[in-house]
């Protein structure tokens, strides 16, 4: 295509033709940054905001560790707050899926999508963006509720390295779910579905140890529970936090440290290629 | 390669959903520095035309260029050469104009410095510079539909697609769009728009495509396609409504054409040829037998009533015809 110029006026600040070879994936990346960068620039413009859904989790760990915990029982007599945290943890990493959502549908129903897509970017971007800038706002909410955590009287008790495979795995769950959030925000047509979203949330969420153990449902429902994979991913890092003295029942839970890396990682293999073709045929 | 000297240039388009086709043998050319209407009700297939030459959606038939590069095979070169106004101001809500123009001029694969001087350049063509730092959300609805056409503007590509630009916006607000718009097509940007709004097509298109259930039913400029009508009409309010049936027949009867009531109202309407000798004829037939008449006129068609003529009276209630 050399005869790019032939349709370009001359008051017009022309880039060339898109590049091509490894020059791409610089452009890709530079792409996908600009589109983080928009999200980071929401933060500083609405630090409320980011205020309060940091309050959420906060409030979540003094309802369970102070209101209920009294009267609930650790498996092995530990403390419950310690026993909480990691469900805590991998909680706060579901909440982030409805946010997720939130910011496709948002983008979709007001046409960005569409505007993106219909700009000389890089087409990976806009899902490259959205998943860079989830991730670095969890990791950050993370780090704030391990902090109110070690205030609360929780910590780990294992060495550097397995501590930070256990953030590593919550960080793994929530990059599963920014798949899962990608792909329902394309598919979801109103904004009135994720209200659906963030009710269910909760039930499912539950519905695993992040806040007592399996042993204590009736049998069928700790099945269920167990097979939940925040049930994994909280289970592995309650091995690797060193909380000592759980009980593991049955073979899902003697193994959940593999669960934790193999159920995120099926739910990425299954929802990042749905979501790519989602994206692409979006109006289609 | 470039082939056509047109900004556009679709040939037998079409897009099917399932069984029904949304568009259908859609043909299109737009000089550059033109404007063409694409002229239809809600879901007459105006937005899937857009959408195909937008490469924002892949047709299952035909072929279409812009600037010269085709649609479905050179979609990159394509976007550097279009400008994209969609229904809704697609804009970023928090961010300030000058934040989402810089964005978007980044986009664009603009250098940050060049970037930051074209978001000040747009802000001030679009009479947006003293609102360059608000966050959008306090943005008046014409401000942010400025904003959006400063953003498709961003490379000042060729071509400009604008779907139901004022939809939703105030008079004054749609004035304030239709002057930017203007503004372009004078700088030798080809624009396609589609709209539902008769009175804009008449505005701002140089040619229109008038186009319904997926297809074009008539093409031709404004002036031209109200010639297609027919001559002038004749309209007429009568005083009392009992009366209107008997005058229908009358005026029927006098200038040999189908009259229309507007729904509602003592508003006849009826095609003439011998304008002034038949404005006579019929209000001395009328005052003979005594229908007090109240207003009269004799005026070109609009377009709506071209547009009812050529896509029907099937989903428009607000006339409808009465005799032969």
């Amino acid at each position: 295509m050399t005869t790019a110029s032939a349709t370009t006026r001359p008051d017009t600040p022309v880039p060339g033709s898109p590049p091509t070879g490894p020059a791409r994936l610089g452009w890709a990346l530079a792409d996908g940054w600009t589109v983080t960068r928009r999200d980071l620039t929401h933060w500083l413009r609405q630090p409320w905001q980011v205020v309060f859904g940091l309050l959420f989790p906060i409030l979540m760990v003094l309802v369970f560790g102070y209101l209920f915990g009294g009267a609930i029982t650790v498996p092995g007599g530990g403390d419950y707050r310690e026993y909480l945290m990691p469900g805590m943890f991998a909680m706060t990493m579901v909440f982030g899926l409805s946010e997720t959502v939130m910011a496709v549908v948002h983008d979709t129903s007001r046409g960005v999508t569409d505007r993106f897509r219909s700009m000389p970017m890089a087409p990976s971007a806009v899902v490259v963006g959205r998943c860079a800038a989830d991730m670095l706002k969890s990791t950050v909410t993370l780090a704030l509720l391990v902090g109110c955590g070690l205030l609360v009287g929780w910590q780990w008790h294992g060495g550097p390295g397995p501590t930070l495979a256990a953030f590593g795995l919550l960080l793994l769950l929530r990059f599963a779910l920014v798949w899962v959030g990608v792909y329902l925000g394309l598919v979801m047509k109103g904004e009135g579905t994720i209200a659906v979203l963030q009710t269910l949330e909760f039930p499912l969420g539950f519905l695993s140890n992040a806040f007592v153990a399996t042993a204590t449902m009736p049998v069928w429902l700790g099945v269920v529970a167990d097979w939940n994979p925040l049930s994994a991913t909280v289970g592995a890092t309650r091995d690797l936090f060193g909380h000592s003295g759980l009980a593991a029942d049955g073979w899902i839970a003697q193994n959940a440290v593999t669960m934790a890396v193999v159920w995120p990682l099926l739910v990425v293999a299954v929802f990042a290629p749905l979501s790519v073709r989602r994206f692409r045929a979006l109006s289609g | 390669m470039p082939t056509t000297q047109h900004a556009v240039s679709a040939r037998g388009l079409g897009k099917r959903y399932g069984k029904t086709w949304a568009l259908r043998g859609f043909d299109v050319d737009v000089a550059h520095g033109s404007v063409r209407g694409l002229l239809g009700p809600n879901g007459a297939g105006k937005s899937t035309a857009v959408r195909i030459l937008t490469t924002l959606l892949r047709p299952d038939e035909g072929r279409a260029e812009i600037a010269g590069f085709d649609v479905a095979a050179q979609g990159e070169q394509v976007r550097y050469r279009i400008g994209l106004v969609g229904q809704n101001a697609a804009v970023d809500e928090i961010l300030s104009g000058r934040q989402n123009l810089e964005m978007f001029g980044r986009l664009y694969h603009l250098g940050a410095r060049s970037a930051r001087r074209r978001a000040d350049e747009l802000l001030e063509r679009f009479g947006l510079a003293d609102t360059g730092t608000t966050p959008v959300s306090g943005y008046s609805g014409g401000m942010r539909r400025r904003l959006d056409l400063a953003a498709s503007m961003i490379l000042t590509p060729p071509v400009l697609f604008l779907d139901e630009p004022t939809v939703g916006l105030d008079p004054r607000a749609r004035g304030e769009v239709w002057a930017a718009v203007r503004g372009l097509v004078d700088d030798g940007t080809a624009v396609l728009l589609t709209t539902q709004y008769l009175e804009e097509a008449d505005q701002l298109a140089d040619r229109v495509s008038v186009i319904d259930s997926g297809r074009v039913v008539a093409e031709g400029g404004p002036a031209e396609l109200k010639e297609r009508v027919g001559g002038d009409r004749l309209e007429l309010v009568l005083h009392d409504e009992s009366a209107v049936p008997e005058a229908v027949a009358l005026v029927g009867r006098l200038t040999g054409s189908e009259v229309t009531v507007q729904a509602g109202t003592r508003r006849l309407s009826a095609e003439v040829d011998d304008r002034v000798a038949a404005l006579t004829r019929v209000v001395t037939a009328l005052e003979e037998r005594g229908t007090s008449v109240e207003d009269v006129s004799l005026r070109r068609p609009t377009l709506d009533e071209v547009f009812l003529h050529l896509t029907g009276d099937r989903d428009d209630a607000s006339e409808e015809a009465v005799s032969r």
